[in-house]
Protein backbone atom coordinates (compact mmCIF):
# COMPACT_ATOMS: atom_id res chain seq x y z
CA UNK A 1 0.00 0.00 0.00
CA UNK A 2 2.68 2.49 0.99
CA UNK A 3 4.64 1.42 -2.02
CA UNK A 4 1.69 2.10 -4.23
CA UNK A 5 1.22 5.48 -2.61
CA UNK A 6 4.83 6.35 -3.17
CA UNK A 7 4.55 5.36 -6.78
CA UNK A 8 1.41 7.48 -7.16
CA UNK A 9 3.14 10.38 -5.47
CA UNK A 10 6.00 10.17 -7.93
CA UNK A 11 3.89 9.85 -11.05
CA UNK A 12 4.04 13.59 -11.92
CA UNK A 13 7.82 13.34 -11.69
CA UNK A 14 7.92 10.46 -14.14
CA UNK A 15 5.50 12.17 -16.50
CA UNK A 16 7.41 15.46 -16.48
CA UNK A 17 10.87 14.00 -16.83
CA UNK A 18 9.68 11.44 -19.35
CA UNK A 19 8.16 14.28 -21.36
CA UNK A 20 11.47 16.11 -21.25
CA UNK A 21 13.31 13.03 -22.51
CA UNK A 22 10.80 12.71 -25.36
CA UNK A 23 11.36 16.35 -26.34
CA UNK A 24 15.07 15.60 -26.67
CA UNK A 25 14.50 12.43 -28.68
CA UNK A 26 11.60 13.73 -30.77
CA UNK A 27 13.56 15.43 -33.60
CA UNK A 28 15.58 12.29 -34.24
CA UNK A 29 12.54 10.02 -34.17
CA UNK A 30 10.61 12.43 -36.39
CA UNK A 31 13.38 12.51 -39.01
CA UNK A 32 13.76 8.75 -39.04
CA UNK A 33 10.03 8.22 -39.56
CA UNK A 34 9.64 11.07 -42.07
CA UNK A 35 12.51 9.77 -44.17
CA UNK A 36 10.45 6.67 -45.05
CA UNK A 37 7.03 8.38 -45.05
CA UNK A 38 5.15 9.73 -48.05
CA UNK A 39 5.84 13.43 -48.70
CA UNK A 40 5.02 15.68 -51.62
CA UNK A 41 8.02 16.80 -53.63
CA UNK A 42 10.15 13.81 -52.74
CA UNK A 43 10.76 10.43 -54.30
CA UNK A 44 8.39 8.84 -51.80
CA UNK A 45 4.90 10.07 -52.58
CA UNK A 46 2.61 7.14 -51.74
CA UNK A 47 2.97 4.85 -48.76
CA UNK A 48 6.04 4.05 -46.74
CA UNK A 49 9.22 3.02 -48.49
CA UNK A 50 12.86 3.66 -49.29
CA UNK A 51 12.32 6.13 -52.12
CA UNK A 52 14.24 8.93 -50.43
CA UNK A 53 17.22 6.68 -49.87
CA UNK A 54 17.10 5.80 -53.58
CA UNK A 55 17.33 9.53 -54.33
CA UNK A 56 20.45 9.67 -52.20
CA UNK A 57 22.02 6.72 -53.97
CA UNK A 58 21.32 8.35 -57.32
CA UNK A 59 22.52 11.85 -56.38
CA UNK A 60 25.56 12.79 -58.50
CA UNK A 61 28.37 10.43 -57.51
CA UNK A 62 26.01 8.56 -55.20
CA UNK A 63 25.78 8.42 -51.46
CA UNK A 64 28.33 5.57 -51.33
CA UNK A 65 30.99 7.79 -52.85
CA UNK A 66 30.41 10.59 -50.31
CA UNK A 67 30.20 8.10 -47.47
CA UNK A 68 33.53 6.73 -48.64
CA UNK A 69 34.98 10.25 -48.57
CA UNK A 70 33.70 10.72 -45.02
CA UNK A 71 35.25 7.41 -44.02
CA UNK A 72 38.64 8.36 -45.49
CA UNK A 73 38.62 11.76 -43.77
CA UNK A 74 37.60 10.17 -40.47
CA UNK A 75 40.17 7.39 -40.75
CA UNK A 76 42.99 9.86 -41.47
CA UNK A 77 41.91 12.07 -38.58
CA UNK A 78 41.48 9.21 -36.10
CA UNK A 79 44.70 7.37 -36.99
CA UNK A 80 46.75 10.58 -37.00
CA UNK A 81 45.27 11.70 -33.70
CA UNK A 82 45.89 8.31 -32.08
CA UNK A 83 49.48 7.92 -33.29
CA UNK A 84 50.61 11.50 -32.73
CA UNK A 85 48.93 11.89 -29.35
CA UNK A 86 50.18 8.53 -28.10
CA UNK A 87 53.78 9.24 -29.01
CA UNK A 88 53.48 12.84 -27.84
CA UNK A 89 51.74 11.94 -24.58
CA UNK A 90 54.46 9.36 -23.90
CA UNK A 91 57.19 11.92 -24.58
CA UNK A 92 55.56 14.56 -22.36
CA UNK A 93 54.84 12.12 -19.53
CA UNK A 94 58.08 10.15 -19.41
CA UNK A 95 60.95 12.11 -20.92
CA UNK A 96 62.77 15.33 -20.20
CA UNK A 97 64.01 17.20 -23.21
CA UNK A 98 64.70 20.82 -24.09
CA UNK A 99 61.66 22.58 -25.46
CA UNK A 100 59.26 20.12 -23.86
CA UNK A 101 57.18 22.68 -21.98
CA UNK A 102 57.17 25.09 -24.87
CA UNK A 103 55.91 22.41 -27.26
CA UNK A 104 53.24 21.26 -24.81
CA UNK A 105 52.00 24.79 -24.26
CA UNK A 106 52.04 25.42 -28.00
CA UNK A 107 49.89 22.34 -28.51
CA UNK A 108 47.42 23.52 -25.87
CA UNK A 109 47.42 26.98 -27.47
CA UNK A 110 45.58 25.48 -30.43
CA UNK A 111 42.54 25.60 -28.14
CA UNK A 112 42.76 29.37 -28.03
CA UNK A 113 42.81 29.74 -31.80
CA UNK A 114 39.57 28.87 -33.54
CA UNK A 115 39.99 26.98 -36.77
CA UNK A 116 37.51 29.38 -38.30
CA UNK A 117 40.35 31.90 -38.25
CA UNK A 118 42.91 29.56 -39.81
CA UNK A 119 40.94 28.17 -42.73
CA UNK A 120 41.62 31.13 -45.02
CA UNK A 121 45.42 30.73 -44.82
CA UNK A 122 45.05 26.94 -44.92
CA UNK A 123 43.36 27.21 -48.32
CA UNK A 124 46.57 28.79 -49.64
CA UNK A 125 49.08 26.83 -47.57
CA UNK A 126 47.69 23.38 -48.43
CA UNK A 127 48.15 24.28 -52.09
CA UNK A 128 51.85 24.92 -51.40
CA UNK A 129 52.37 21.55 -49.74
CA UNK A 130 50.35 19.68 -52.35
CA UNK A 131 47.39 18.82 -50.13
CA UNK A 132 44.79 21.15 -51.60
CA UNK A 133 41.44 19.58 -52.40
CA UNK A 134 42.47 16.25 -50.85
CA UNK A 135 40.77 14.12 -48.25
CA UNK A 136 44.11 13.58 -46.51
CA UNK A 137 44.52 17.34 -46.12
CA UNK A 138 41.10 17.66 -44.50
CA UNK A 139 41.80 14.70 -42.20
CA UNK A 140 45.15 16.15 -41.09
CA UNK A 141 43.67 19.59 -40.41
CA UNK A 142 40.91 18.01 -38.33
CA UNK A 143 43.51 15.93 -36.46
CA UNK A 144 45.49 19.05 -35.54
CA UNK A 145 42.45 20.54 -33.88
CA UNK A 146 41.98 17.33 -31.88
CA UNK A 147 45.57 17.45 -30.64
CA UNK A 148 45.19 19.73 -27.58
CA UNK A 149 42.57 17.50 -26.00
CA UNK A 150 44.13 14.24 -27.20
CA UNK A 151 47.69 15.07 -26.16
CA UNK A 152 46.55 16.34 -22.78
CA UNK A 153 44.46 13.23 -22.25
CA UNK A 154 47.27 10.84 -23.25
CA UNK A 155 49.78 12.68 -21.07
CA UNK A 156 47.51 12.19 -18.06
CA UNK A 157 46.94 8.57 -19.04
CA UNK A 158 50.67 7.82 -19.24
CA UNK A 159 51.40 9.70 -16.02
CA UNK A 160 48.81 7.58 -14.22
CA UNK A 161 50.67 4.38 -15.15
CA UNK A 162 53.11 3.37 -12.39
CA UNK A 163 56.70 3.67 -13.54
CA UNK A 164 57.50 0.21 -12.19
CA UNK A 165 55.48 -1.31 -15.01
CA UNK A 166 57.81 -0.19 -17.74
CA UNK A 167 60.97 -0.25 -15.60
CA UNK A 168 60.54 -4.03 -15.48
CA UNK A 169 60.32 -4.18 -19.25
CA UNK A 170 63.29 -1.82 -19.66
CA UNK A 171 65.43 -3.90 -17.28
CA UNK A 172 64.52 -6.95 -19.31
CA UNK A 173 66.26 -5.32 -22.23
CA UNK A 174 63.30 -3.79 -24.03
CA UNK A 175 63.84 -0.43 -25.66
CA UNK A 176 61.49 2.37 -24.71
CA UNK A 177 59.52 1.78 -27.88
CA UNK A 178 58.86 -1.87 -27.24
CA UNK A 179 58.04 -1.02 -23.63
CA UNK A 180 55.47 1.38 -25.04
CA UNK A 181 54.12 -1.11 -27.50
CA UNK A 182 54.08 -4.21 -25.30
CA UNK A 183 53.33 -2.84 -21.84
CA UNK A 184 52.08 0.72 -21.80
CA UNK A 185 49.60 0.64 -24.66
CA UNK A 186 47.43 -1.80 -22.71
CA UNK A 187 47.46 0.47 -19.71
CA UNK A 188 46.35 3.56 -21.65
CA UNK A 189 43.74 1.80 -23.77
CA UNK A 190 40.73 3.59 -22.21
CA UNK A 191 42.33 6.93 -23.03
CA UNK A 192 42.96 5.79 -26.60
CA UNK A 193 39.32 4.77 -27.03
CA UNK A 194 38.15 8.14 -25.70
CA UNK A 195 40.37 10.25 -27.95
CA UNK A 196 39.62 8.01 -30.91
CA UNK A 197 35.88 8.38 -30.34
CA UNK A 198 36.10 12.15 -30.05
CA UNK A 199 38.28 12.40 -33.15
CA UNK A 200 35.87 10.23 -35.11
CA UNK A 201 32.76 12.16 -34.09
CA UNK A 202 34.48 15.46 -34.88
CA UNK A 203 35.82 14.36 -38.25
CA UNK A 204 32.76 12.43 -39.40
CA UNK A 205 30.48 15.37 -38.66
CA UNK A 206 32.65 18.29 -39.67
CA UNK A 207 31.22 20.61 -42.23
CA UNK A 208 33.27 23.77 -42.17
CA UNK A 209 36.76 22.39 -42.89
CA UNK A 210 35.67 20.50 -46.03
CA UNK A 211 33.59 23.51 -47.08
CA UNK A 212 36.78 25.57 -47.28
CA UNK A 213 39.22 22.92 -48.40
CA UNK A 214 37.57 20.53 -50.86
CA UNK A 215 35.00 20.56 -53.63
CA UNK A 216 33.29 18.37 -56.21
CA UNK A 217 34.15 14.69 -56.00
CA UNK A 218 36.00 15.09 -52.73
CA UNK A 219 33.09 16.27 -50.62
CA UNK A 220 32.37 14.29 -47.48
CA UNK A 221 28.73 13.47 -46.83
CA UNK A 222 27.69 16.45 -44.64
CA UNK A 223 28.94 18.91 -47.25
CA UNK A 224 27.41 16.91 -50.11
CA UNK A 225 24.05 16.89 -48.34
CA UNK A 226 24.04 20.64 -47.81
CA UNK A 227 24.93 21.19 -51.45
CA UNK A 228 22.35 18.67 -52.61
CA UNK A 229 19.67 20.57 -50.70
CA UNK A 230 20.55 23.71 -52.61
CA UNK A 231 20.97 22.24 -56.05
CA UNK A 232 17.91 20.15 -56.76
CA UNK A 233 16.39 22.68 -59.18
CA UNK A 234 15.68 25.25 -56.50
CA UNK A 235 13.10 22.96 -54.94
CA UNK A 236 14.23 21.44 -51.70
CA UNK A 237 13.83 17.69 -51.49
CA UNK A 238 13.16 17.40 -47.78
CA UNK A 239 12.69 13.64 -47.98
CA UNK A 240 16.19 13.07 -49.35
CA UNK A 241 17.63 15.54 -46.84
CA UNK A 242 16.03 13.61 -43.99
CA UNK A 243 17.31 10.32 -45.37
CA UNK A 244 20.79 11.85 -45.51
CA UNK A 245 20.56 13.03 -41.91
CA UNK A 246 19.59 9.49 -40.87
CA UNK A 247 22.55 8.00 -42.76
CA UNK A 248 24.92 10.50 -41.12
CA UNK A 249 23.47 10.06 -37.65
CA UNK A 250 23.15 6.29 -37.29
CA UNK A 251 26.88 5.55 -36.90
CA UNK A 252 27.24 8.38 -34.38
CA UNK A 253 24.37 7.26 -32.18
CA UNK A 254 25.45 3.62 -32.32
CA UNK A 255 29.05 4.46 -31.42
CA UNK A 256 27.82 6.76 -28.69
CA UNK A 257 25.58 4.12 -27.14
CA UNK A 258 28.28 1.46 -27.28
CA UNK A 259 31.08 3.70 -25.99
CA UNK A 260 29.05 5.96 -23.68
CA UNK A 261 31.36 5.22 -20.74
CA UNK A 262 34.41 6.40 -22.66
CA UNK A 263 32.54 9.47 -23.87
CA UNK A 264 31.76 10.40 -20.27
CA UNK A 265 35.37 9.74 -19.25
CA UNK A 266 36.51 12.28 -21.80
CA UNK A 267 34.44 14.89 -20.03
CA UNK A 268 35.85 14.02 -16.65
CA UNK A 269 39.43 14.49 -17.76
CA UNK A 270 38.29 17.64 -19.54
CA UNK A 271 36.79 18.86 -16.30
CA UNK A 272 40.08 18.34 -14.51
CA UNK A 273 41.48 21.03 -16.71
CA UNK A 274 39.08 23.58 -15.25
CA UNK B 1 30.37 7.90 -12.27
CA UNK B 2 32.71 9.49 -9.80
CA UNK B 3 35.37 12.07 -10.09
CA UNK B 4 38.99 11.13 -9.60
CA UNK B 5 39.95 12.28 -6.11
CA UNK B 6 43.42 13.54 -6.93
CA UNK B 7 44.37 15.92 -9.64
CA UNK B 8 47.10 14.85 -11.98
CA UNK B 9 50.46 16.45 -11.41
CA UNK B 10 50.68 20.06 -12.44
CA UNK B 11 50.68 19.71 -16.15
CA UNK B 12 52.58 22.63 -17.49
CA UNK B 13 55.23 22.62 -14.79
CA UNK B 14 58.46 21.32 -16.16
CA UNK B 15 59.97 20.12 -12.92
CA UNK B 16 61.72 16.79 -13.31
CA UNK B 17 59.70 15.17 -10.53
CA UNK B 18 61.40 11.81 -10.31
CA UNK B 19 65.08 11.76 -11.20
CA UNK B 20 65.73 9.15 -13.86
CA UNK B 21 67.47 6.17 -12.31
CA UNK B 22 70.61 6.16 -14.39
CA UNK B 23 72.63 8.94 -15.96
CA UNK B 24 73.14 7.07 -19.21
CA UNK B 25 69.45 6.61 -19.76
CA UNK B 26 68.81 10.25 -19.12
CA UNK B 27 71.06 11.32 -21.99
CA UNK B 28 69.38 8.84 -24.25
CA UNK B 29 66.09 10.14 -22.90
CA UNK B 30 66.65 13.57 -24.39
CA UNK B 31 66.96 12.13 -27.88
CA UNK B 32 64.17 9.68 -27.45
CA UNK B 33 61.91 12.31 -25.95
CA UNK B 34 62.40 14.44 -29.02
CA UNK B 35 61.80 11.55 -31.35
CA UNK B 36 58.51 10.69 -29.67
CA UNK B 37 57.49 14.34 -29.61
CA UNK B 38 58.55 15.02 -33.20
CA UNK B 39 55.26 14.01 -34.88
CA UNK B 40 53.47 16.46 -32.57
CA UNK B 41 56.03 19.16 -33.34
CA UNK B 42 55.78 18.51 -37.08
CA UNK B 43 51.99 18.55 -37.23
CA UNK B 44 51.64 21.57 -34.96
CA UNK B 45 54.23 23.53 -36.92
CA UNK B 46 52.96 22.57 -40.35
CA UNK B 47 49.24 23.01 -39.79
CA UNK B 48 49.04 25.45 -36.90
CA UNK B 49 52.06 27.72 -36.64
CA UNK B 50 52.54 28.27 -40.36
CA UNK B 51 48.86 29.11 -41.03
CA UNK B 52 48.91 31.37 -37.99
CA UNK B 53 51.83 33.35 -39.40
CA UNK B 54 50.33 33.23 -42.87
CA UNK B 55 46.99 34.67 -41.74
CA UNK B 56 48.76 37.70 -40.28
CA UNK B 57 50.77 38.15 -43.46
CA UNK B 58 47.71 37.74 -45.68
CA UNK B 59 45.77 40.23 -43.61
CA UNK B 60 48.32 42.84 -44.62
CA UNK B 61 48.43 41.82 -48.29
CA UNK B 62 46.39 42.55 -51.38
CA UNK B 63 45.38 38.94 -51.93
CA UNK B 64 42.38 38.02 -54.06
CA UNK B 65 40.90 34.56 -54.43
CA UNK B 66 41.83 34.25 -58.09
CA UNK B 67 44.70 36.74 -58.45
CA UNK B 68 46.82 35.60 -55.50
CA UNK B 69 49.26 37.79 -53.64
CA UNK B 70 49.92 41.16 -55.25
CA UNK B 71 51.75 43.21 -52.67
CA UNK B 72 51.22 44.96 -49.39
CA UNK B 73 47.82 46.34 -48.58
CA UNK B 74 48.10 47.44 -44.97
CA UNK B 75 46.05 48.78 -43.31
CA UNK B 76 43.53 49.00 -46.17
CA UNK B 77 42.23 45.45 -45.59
CA UNK B 78 41.36 46.24 -42.00
CA UNK B 79 39.81 49.59 -42.91
CA UNK B 80 37.70 47.96 -45.60
CA UNK B 81 36.55 45.22 -43.22
CA UNK B 82 35.54 47.62 -40.47
CA UNK B 83 33.83 49.93 -42.95
CA UNK B 84 31.88 47.10 -44.56
CA UNK B 85 28.15 47.58 -44.10
CA UNK B 86 27.72 44.14 -42.51
CA UNK B 87 30.66 44.33 -40.11
CA UNK B 88 29.07 46.08 -37.13
CA UNK B 89 25.66 44.41 -37.58
CA UNK B 90 27.36 41.01 -37.62
CA UNK B 91 29.42 41.80 -34.52
CA UNK B 92 26.31 42.99 -32.73
CA UNK B 93 24.29 39.97 -33.85
CA UNK B 94 27.03 37.53 -32.82
CA UNK B 95 27.22 39.09 -29.35
CA UNK B 96 23.46 39.02 -28.95
CA UNK B 97 23.28 35.40 -30.05
CA UNK B 98 26.12 34.49 -27.67
CA UNK B 99 24.48 36.09 -24.64
CA UNK B 100 21.09 34.49 -25.32
CA UNK B 101 22.51 31.04 -26.06
CA UNK B 102 24.87 31.01 -23.10
CA UNK B 103 22.25 32.17 -20.59
CA UNK B 104 19.68 29.60 -21.71
CA UNK B 105 22.10 26.73 -22.19
CA UNK B 106 23.90 27.04 -18.86
CA UNK B 107 20.66 27.47 -16.89
CA UNK B 108 19.00 24.51 -18.61
CA UNK B 109 22.11 22.34 -18.35
CA UNK B 110 22.35 23.06 -14.62
CA UNK B 111 18.70 22.07 -14.18
CA UNK B 112 19.20 18.86 -16.14
CA UNK B 113 22.38 18.01 -14.24
CA UNK B 114 20.61 18.37 -10.90
CA UNK B 115 17.71 16.32 -12.21
CA UNK B 116 19.86 13.34 -13.19
CA UNK B 117 22.41 13.68 -10.42
CA UNK B 118 21.40 10.59 -8.43
CA UNK B 119 22.19 7.36 -10.14
CA UNK B 120 18.98 5.42 -10.53
CA UNK B 121 17.87 3.41 -13.52
CA UNK B 122 15.31 5.99 -14.61
CA UNK B 123 17.74 8.87 -14.30
CA UNK B 124 20.27 6.88 -16.29
CA UNK B 125 17.74 6.62 -19.10
CA UNK B 126 17.06 10.36 -18.87
CA UNK B 127 20.77 11.11 -18.96
CA UNK B 128 21.23 9.05 -22.10
CA UNK B 129 18.24 10.74 -23.77
CA UNK B 130 19.67 14.18 -23.09
CA UNK B 131 23.09 13.09 -24.33
CA UNK B 132 22.04 11.47 -27.60
CA UNK B 133 21.67 14.80 -29.50
CA UNK B 134 25.29 15.63 -28.61
CA UNK B 135 26.51 12.78 -30.78
CA UNK B 136 24.96 14.37 -33.88
CA UNK B 137 27.09 16.64 -35.97
CA UNK B 138 26.20 20.30 -35.96
CA UNK B 139 25.65 20.14 -39.72
CA UNK B 140 23.34 17.11 -39.47
CA UNK B 141 21.45 18.72 -36.61
CA UNK B 142 21.05 21.91 -38.63
CA UNK B 143 19.74 20.01 -41.65
CA UNK B 144 17.37 18.10 -39.38
CA UNK B 145 15.95 21.32 -37.94
CA UNK B 146 15.81 22.88 -41.37
CA UNK B 147 13.27 20.22 -42.32
CA UNK B 148 11.59 20.46 -38.92
CA UNK B 149 11.02 24.19 -39.40
CA UNK B 150 9.97 24.00 -43.03
CA UNK B 151 6.36 24.98 -43.67
CA UNK B 152 6.04 22.24 -46.32
CA UNK B 153 6.93 19.14 -44.30
CA UNK B 154 7.77 20.17 -40.73
CA UNK B 155 5.46 19.88 -37.72
CA UNK B 156 6.42 23.28 -36.28
CA UNK B 157 4.37 25.42 -38.63
CA UNK B 158 1.07 23.47 -38.20
CA UNK B 159 1.66 23.39 -34.45
CA UNK B 160 2.04 27.17 -34.31
CA UNK B 161 -1.07 27.53 -36.42
CA UNK B 162 -3.05 25.19 -34.16
CA UNK B 163 -1.98 27.21 -31.14
CA UNK B 164 -3.14 30.36 -32.88
CA UNK B 165 0.35 31.85 -32.81
CA UNK B 166 0.81 32.13 -36.55
CA UNK B 167 -0.97 32.03 -39.88
CA UNK B 168 -1.07 28.93 -42.01
CA UNK B 169 2.21 27.82 -43.60
CA UNK B 170 4.33 30.32 -41.72
CA UNK B 171 8.07 30.07 -42.25
CA UNK B 172 9.59 30.55 -38.80
CA UNK B 173 12.96 31.30 -40.40
CA UNK B 174 11.40 34.12 -42.41
CA UNK B 175 11.70 36.91 -39.85
CA UNK B 176 14.91 38.08 -38.15
CA UNK B 177 13.76 37.24 -34.63
CA UNK B 178 12.17 33.98 -35.79
CA UNK B 179 15.44 32.94 -37.41
CA UNK B 180 17.44 33.86 -34.31
CA UNK B 181 15.21 31.98 -31.88
CA UNK B 182 14.85 28.95 -34.15
CA UNK B 183 18.63 28.69 -34.23
CA UNK B 184 18.89 29.14 -30.48
CA UNK B 185 16.44 26.26 -29.99
CA UNK B 186 18.49 24.05 -32.31
CA UNK B 187 21.70 24.85 -30.43
CA UNK B 188 20.13 24.38 -27.01
CA UNK B 189 18.78 21.00 -28.11
CA UNK B 190 22.14 19.94 -29.54
CA UNK B 191 24.36 21.13 -26.65
CA UNK B 192 22.26 20.91 -23.46
CA UNK B 193 23.47 17.35 -22.79
CA UNK B 194 27.08 18.34 -23.36
CA UNK B 195 26.99 21.07 -20.72
CA UNK B 196 24.84 18.92 -18.45
CA UNK B 197 27.62 16.35 -18.42
CA UNK B 198 30.29 18.95 -17.63
CA UNK B 199 28.21 20.31 -14.74
CA UNK B 200 27.34 16.80 -13.56
CA UNK B 201 31.02 16.02 -13.15
CA UNK B 202 31.30 19.19 -11.06
CA UNK B 203 28.21 18.36 -8.98
CA UNK B 204 29.58 14.93 -8.16
CA UNK B 205 32.78 16.50 -6.95
CA UNK B 206 30.91 18.24 -4.12
CA UNK B 207 31.30 16.07 -1.00
CA UNK B 208 28.14 14.59 0.44
CA UNK B 209 29.04 15.68 3.97
CA UNK B 210 28.65 19.35 3.05
CA UNK B 211 25.01 18.78 2.12
CA UNK B 212 24.44 16.65 5.23
CA UNK B 213 25.85 19.35 7.46
CA UNK B 214 23.69 22.03 5.84
CA UNK B 215 20.59 19.88 6.20
CA UNK B 216 21.33 19.22 9.89
CA UNK B 217 21.72 22.95 10.41
CA UNK B 218 18.23 23.36 8.98
CA UNK B 219 19.07 24.94 5.64
CA UNK B 220 16.21 25.12 3.14
CA UNK B 221 16.64 23.64 -0.33
CA UNK B 222 17.03 27.03 -2.03
CA UNK B 223 19.56 28.06 0.63
CA UNK B 224 21.53 24.89 -0.04
CA UNK B 225 21.42 25.65 -3.76
CA UNK B 226 22.49 29.29 -3.40
CA UNK B 227 25.03 28.94 -0.63
CA UNK B 228 26.55 25.53 -1.33
CA UNK B 229 25.86 24.16 -4.77
CA UNK B 230 26.46 27.31 -6.79
CA UNK B 231 29.69 28.44 -5.07
CA UNK B 232 31.19 24.95 -5.06
CA UNK B 233 30.19 24.44 -8.67
CA UNK B 234 31.94 27.63 -9.70
CA UNK B 235 34.89 26.01 -11.51
CA UNK B 236 32.60 23.82 -13.62
CA UNK B 237 30.23 26.69 -14.29
CA UNK B 238 33.18 28.85 -15.29
CA UNK B 239 34.50 26.28 -17.72
CA UNK B 240 31.06 25.64 -19.22
CA UNK B 241 30.51 29.36 -19.67
CA UNK B 242 33.87 29.85 -21.36
CA UNK B 243 33.28 26.93 -23.72
CA UNK B 244 29.76 28.12 -24.50
CA UNK B 245 30.77 31.73 -25.10
CA UNK B 246 33.70 30.74 -27.30
CA UNK B 247 31.62 28.27 -29.28
CA UNK B 248 28.77 30.75 -29.79
CA UNK B 249 31.05 33.60 -30.84
CA UNK B 250 32.35 31.32 -33.58
CA UNK B 251 28.90 30.22 -34.76
CA UNK B 252 28.93 29.20 -38.39
CA UNK B 253 27.39 25.87 -39.43
CA UNK B 254 23.99 26.46 -37.86
CA UNK B 255 23.46 29.84 -39.52
CA UNK B 256 25.10 28.87 -42.79
CA UNK B 257 22.72 25.93 -43.13
CA UNK B 258 19.54 27.21 -41.48
CA UNK B 259 19.39 30.87 -42.46
CA UNK B 260 22.30 31.59 -44.82
CA UNK B 261 22.67 34.80 -42.83
CA UNK B 262 19.21 35.91 -43.83
CA UNK B 263 16.67 37.31 -43.90
CA UNK B 264 18.46 40.40 -45.24
CA UNK B 265 21.76 39.67 -43.50
CA UNK B 266 20.06 39.89 -40.12
CA UNK B 267 21.57 36.61 -38.87
CA UNK B 268 25.04 37.09 -40.33
CA UNK B 269 27.68 36.10 -37.78
CA UNK B 270 31.27 37.30 -37.87
CA UNK B 271 32.66 33.92 -38.90
CA UNK B 272 30.11 33.72 -41.71
CA UNK B 273 31.31 37.10 -42.86
CA UNK B 274 34.85 35.68 -43.15
CA UNK B 275 33.53 33.01 -45.51
CA UNK B 276 31.50 35.55 -47.42
CA UNK B 277 34.50 37.86 -47.93
CA UNK B 278 36.65 34.94 -49.08
CA UNK B 279 34.31 33.11 -51.44
CA UNK B 280 31.06 34.95 -52.00
CA UNK B 281 30.71 38.71 -51.84
CA UNK B 282 34.30 39.95 -52.22
CA UNK B 283 36.42 36.97 -53.22
CA UNK B 284 39.14 38.79 -51.32
CA UNK B 285 41.32 36.58 -49.15
CA UNK B 286 43.16 39.61 -47.77
CA UNK B 287 39.97 41.00 -46.29
CA UNK B 288 38.92 37.56 -45.06
CA UNK B 289 42.32 37.16 -43.39
CA UNK B 290 42.05 40.62 -41.83
CA UNK B 291 38.68 39.69 -40.33
CA UNK B 292 40.17 36.36 -39.18
CA UNK B 293 42.91 38.25 -37.36
CA UNK B 294 40.32 40.52 -35.73
CA UNK B 295 38.30 37.47 -34.60
CA UNK B 296 41.42 35.76 -33.33
CA UNK B 297 42.58 38.76 -31.32
CA UNK B 298 39.10 39.38 -29.92
CA UNK B 299 38.76 35.76 -28.90
CA UNK B 300 42.11 35.63 -27.15
CA UNK B 301 41.26 38.81 -25.22
CA UNK B 302 37.77 37.59 -24.33
CA UNK B 303 39.16 34.26 -23.14
CA UNK B 304 41.79 35.90 -20.98
CA UNK B 305 39.21 38.23 -19.42
CA UNK B 306 36.85 35.32 -18.82
CA UNK B 307 39.57 33.19 -17.27
CA UNK B 308 40.55 36.04 -14.96
CA UNK B 309 37.05 36.92 -13.79
CA UNK B 310 35.52 33.47 -13.64
CA UNK B 311 38.45 31.63 -12.15
CA UNK B 312 38.79 33.99 -9.21
CA UNK B 313 37.68 32.24 -6.07
CA UNK B 314 34.72 33.91 -4.30
CA UNK B 315 36.72 34.99 -1.25
CA UNK B 316 39.24 37.00 -3.26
Amino acid sequence: MTRLNRLAGRTPFYVLTGGLAIIFLYPIIWTSISSVSPQPGSNQVDGFGWGNYETLVAYQDGVWHYLGNSLVVSAVAVVTTLVVATLGGYAFARFTFPGKDALFLLTLAILMVPYAALLVPLVIWLKNIGLNDTLVGVGLVLAVFQLPFATFMMRIAFEAVPREMEEAALVDGCGTFSALRRVLLHAVKPGLITIGLFAFLAAWNDFMVPLYLVSGDNQPLPLALVNMRQQVMGVIDYGATQAGVVVLTIPCILLFLVLQRHYVNGFMSGALKG
Amino acid sequence: MSIAPTRPRAVAAGTPDAPPPRRRRRDRGVWQGWIYASPTALLVTLLFVVPLVLVVWMSAADWTLLGGNSGVNFPENFVEVVDHRLFWPSVWFTLKYTVITTAILIALALGLAMLVQESTRWRGILRTSFLIPTSLGLASASLLFYALYSPQVGPVSPALEALGLADANVNVLGTPSGALWSTVILIVWRFAGFFMLLLLVGLQGIPHEVYEAARIDGARPWQIFGRITLPLLRPSLAMSTILCVTGSLLAFDQFFILTKGGPDGSTMTVVQLIYSFAFESKRDLGMAAALSVIVLAALVIINIVQLKTLRRSPDE
